[in-house]
C-alpha cells in the first residue's frame, strides 16, 4: 500500500508538471503576438454598439488581466495563474455577455462522452482482434483484416470522417450528418433525446473507432506474436492447458498492459482528432467550439477552451496512470 | 548496404509497395518545376472543367488546372513533413542519446520534461498560435514550433534503446580503452540507433503532415500556399461538393491518403530490417 502511495505521489508530481508547462506555453504565446489583442478585441465589440459602457469596462478588465499587457511579465504570469484557478476567463466576445467558462462547460460533456465511448470502444476492439490475428497468425480472415487495418491506419482523421459523412448522408441518407441531437428536441434527460443524442453521435464516434483501432491492432499483433514464443507460453501449451484459456489468460493478459500505457500516451493525440471530427459532424464539443471561436476572433473563448483542454487531457493520462497498478500488480514492486 | 535494400524489395511486399507509392509521389512533386502556370496565378483555364484529355484531374472553380496545382501542393506538403521530421529528428536524437547514455538524474529531468511533452495536446495550442500570429504564421514557422513539440515520443524510444545498449560488453571495453562519452556515443552507439530514426522520420512526416492537412482544411495554416490541406480548404470554401466539383477533393484526399499509406509501409519496412528475427521468418515462409 506504501509503494502505491508513492507512485500515486510521482504521478501528482507529474500531472502538476505538466499542466504547469501546458499553461505556460499558452502563456507565453499569447504574449508573443504584436498586436494588442485587448483594444483589439474591445474594439470588435464595442463596434457593433449593443453594450453598456460598463461591460465594456468589465470586458476590458478581465482581458487586461488574462493578457497582461501593459504590466511587467511576471505579474501578469501570477495572475493568468489565479484566473485560471478560479476557472474565470471573464465574458465571451463572440456571445457577448456570456461567460467563457459558461460555454465551456455546455460544450465539455460532449467531447468527453465521445471520446470516452469512441476511445474505450476502438482501444477494446484493435486489441481483442489484434492479439487474435498475433495468436492465430495463419487465419485468412485475420490476415485480410490486418491488412484493411494497416491500410487505414494512416489515413488522416479528416478523411475518414469526411468519406464517412459523404457515404452515410449523401449516398446512402440513413444518418444525420452533423448537429448532437434534433434541433427541435428539448435537452433534458428524456429517452427521445437521448435516442436522438445517440444516433447522433454514431457517425462521429465511427470516425473516431475506424481511425483508433489499426494502431490498437496493430501493436497488439506484434505484442502477441512476441509472447507466444516465450517459454511460459510454450510450458503451458505442453502442459495441456486449453487453447482458449492459453490465448485470454496467459497470453492476451499480457499483451494488455503495456497497451494501456499506450492509451494513456496517445490520449493527447485522439483529443486532436476529435476536434477535426467535431468540426466536420457539427458536433457541439469543445473541438468545434474553439473552431468558431478562432473564427470569431473570440479571443478569451480561445485561450479558456485551449487551457482546459490542457489540464483535462493530462486529468485523463492521470487517471489511467493511477488505475494501471491495480492491474499490473508488479508497478507497486519495481516504482 | 545495396544488399540489403534488394533483400528489402525482393521479400518485403510493404517495402516494394511503399517505395513504388513515393515513387509516383515524388515524381509528381518533382513535375511542379515545370509547370506552366504560377502556384497563386487564379483564372486562367476554363472553371470546373471535368478531368479531360486536356485537363487531366479537371479545373477548380478558382481558374486553376487542378493537376499542377496539385504538383505544387505535393511538393510543398512534403517539404513541410521533411522539415518537421529532420529537425525534430535531431532534438529527440540528442535528447534520447544524453539522457539514456547519462542516466540518473539528468535522466530523470528530461525523462518528466518529454513525458510532458507527450502528454499536452498539440492541436489546441497550434491553434492557439495561428489565433496569436495570423498572418506572421508561415509554413516556416509552423514547422519550427511542431519540430519544437514533436520529438518527445522517440526521444523516448532512442533512450531506451540507449539503455540497453550501454550495458552491453562493448561499452564497458571502450569506456576502459579511453574512449571519451561523446566519441563512444557516436561513433560506437550511433550506428545501432540510426535505423530507428528512420523509421520514425517517415511516422514523423506522417504525424506532420497529418496535422498540417487538418489545420489548413480548417483555415488556420497560411493557406495562399498550395498545400494539400490548402487545396480541401479551397474546395470547401467554393462548397464543390455541393456544387458537384467532386475532382476538386478526391484528387487531393487521393494523393495526401497514397503518401500516407507510402511513408507507412516504407516505416514498417524499416522496421523489419531493424529486427531481422521477422526479416528471416519472413524468407523462410516464402
Amino acid at each position: 500500500m506504501r509503494s502505491y502511495a508513492i507512485y500515486v505521489a510521482k504521478r501528482v508530481l507529474q500531472f502538476a508538471l505538466v499542466v504547469f508547462v501546458g499553461i505556460s506555453i499558452t502563456f507565453l504565446i499569447t504574449h508573443l503576438t504584436p498586436i494588442d489583442p485587448v483594444e483589439h478585441a474591445v474594439a470588435q465589440v464595442s463596434t457593433f454598439g449593443f453594450s453598456s459602457p460598463e461591460s465594456i469596462e468589465l470586458l476590458r478588465q478581465s482581458l487586461k488581466e488574462l493578457y497582461g499587457v501593459g504590466d511587467n511579465l511576471w505579474e501578469e504570469y501570477l495572475i493568468f495563474w489565479r484566473r485560471l484557478a478560479m476557472l474565470d476567463f471573464g465574458p465571451s466576445l463572440s456571445a457577448f455577455p456570456t461567460p467563457v467558462s459558461e460555454l465551456i462547460g455546455r460544450a465539455i460533456p460532449w467531447t468527453i462522452g465521445l471520446l470516452t465511448v469512441s476511445t474505450i470502444l476502438s482501444w477494446f476492439i484493435g486489441n481483442i482482434l489484434g492479439g487474435l490475428a498475433g495468436y492465430y497468425s495463419r487465419n485468412r480472415i485475420l490476415r485480410i483484416l490486418g491488412m484493411i487495418m494497416m491500410g487505414l491506419h494512416p489515413v488522416p482523421y479528416y478523411i475518414v470522417a469526411f468519406v464517412l459523412l459523404i457515404v452515410f448522408t449523401f449516398l446512402l441518407p440513413i444518418l444525420p450528418s452533423s448537429g448532437g441531437y434534433e434541433m427541435n428536441l428539448a435537452t433534458g434527460w428524456t429517452p427521445q433525446f437521448a435516442g436522438s443524442a445517440l444516433l447522433h453521435s454514431i457517425l462521429p464516434s465511427l470516425s473516431l473507432i475506424l481511425v483508433g483501432v489499426g494502431s490498437w491492432f496493430m501493436g497488439m499483433r506484434a505484442l502477441v506474436s512476441n509472447i507466444v514464443t516465450d517459454d511460459y507460453v510454450t510450458y503451458a501449451a505442453l502442459a495441456g492447458v486449453p487453447d482458449k484459456k492459453l490465448v485470454t489468460s496467459y497470453v492476451m493478459r499480457n499483451a494488455f498492459l503495456p497497451q494501456i500505457t499506450g492509451l494513456a500516451m496517445s490520449i493527447g493525440a485522439i483529443f486532436n482528432g476529435a476536434v477535426i471530427t467535431e468540426q466536420v459532424f457539427g458536433y457541439p464539443g469543445i473541438g468545434r467550439l474553439l473552431v468558431e471561436a478562432v473564427h470569431a476572433a473570440d479571443y478569451s473563448l480561445v485561450l479558456g477552451i485551449t487551457s482546459i483542454a490542457i489540464i483535462a487531457v493530462s486529468a485523463a493520462v492521470f487517471i489511467i496512470d493511477i488505475i494501471y497498478p491495480l492491474i499490473d500488480p508488479r508497478v507497486q514492486v519495481t516504482q | 548496404m545495396i544488399a540489403v535494400l534488394r533483400d528489402l524489395f525482393r521479400y518485403n511486399g510493404e517495402f516494394a509497395i511503399g517505395c513504388m507509392i513515393m515513387a509516383i509521389i515524388l515524381g509528381i512533386a518533382a513535375a511542379s518545376f515545370f509547370s506552366p502556370y504560377e502556384p497563386i496565378d487564379s483564372y486562367l483555364v476554363a472553371l470546373d472543367a471535368p478531368p479531360s484529355l486536356e485537363y487531366v484531374f479537371g479545373t477548380n472553380s478558382r481558374g486553376q488546372d487542378i493537376f499542377w496545382q496539385l504538383t505544387f501542393a505535393i511538393r510543398n506538403t512534403l517539404a513541410f513533413g521533411f522539415i518537421v521530421a529532420l529537425i525534430s529528428r535531431i532534438l529527440s536524437l540528442v535528447i534520447g542519446l544524453i539522457s539514456g547514455y547519462m542516466g540518473g538524474i539528468v535522466d530523470r529531468i528530461l525523462m518528466s520534461i518529454n513525458d510532458t511533452f507527450i502528454v499536452i495536446p498539440l492541436f489546441p495550442l497550434l491553434v492557439l498560435l495561428y489565433f496569436v500570429l495570423r498572418d506572421d504564421m508561415t509554413w516556416f514557422v509552423l514547422a519550427l514550433v511542431m519540430a519544437g513539440l514533436g520529438w518527445a515520443y522517440d526521444a523516448r524510444l532512442i533512450r531506451s534503446v540507449m539503455i540497453s545498449l550501454r550495458t552491453r560488453e562493448f561499452t564497458n571495453t571502450s569506456v576502459f580503452s579511453g574512449m571519451s562519452m561523446p566519441r563512444i556515443v557516436t561513433q560506437e552507439h550511433l550506428p545501432y540507433v540510426l535505423p530507428i530514426v528512420f523509421s520514425t522520420f517517415m511516422n514523423n512526416m506522417n504525424w506532420s503532415i497529418g496535422l498540417e492537412v487538418t489545420l489548413a482544411v480548417l483555415g488556420f495554416t497560411d493557406v495562399d500556399t498550395p498545400t494539400i490541406g490548402g487545396m480541401i480548404f479551397w474546395a470547401n470554401q467554393h462548397s464543390a461538393m455541393v456544387s458537384g466539383v467532386w475532382w476538386w477533393y478526391f484528387f487531393p484526399t487521393l494523393f495526401v491518403t497514397l503518401t500516407f499509406i507510402g511513408l507507412f509501409l516504407l516505416a514498417i519496412s524499416m522496421n523489419e530490417y531493424i529486427d531481422p528475427r521477422s526479416r528471416l521468418d519472413r524468407m523462410g515462409n516464402s
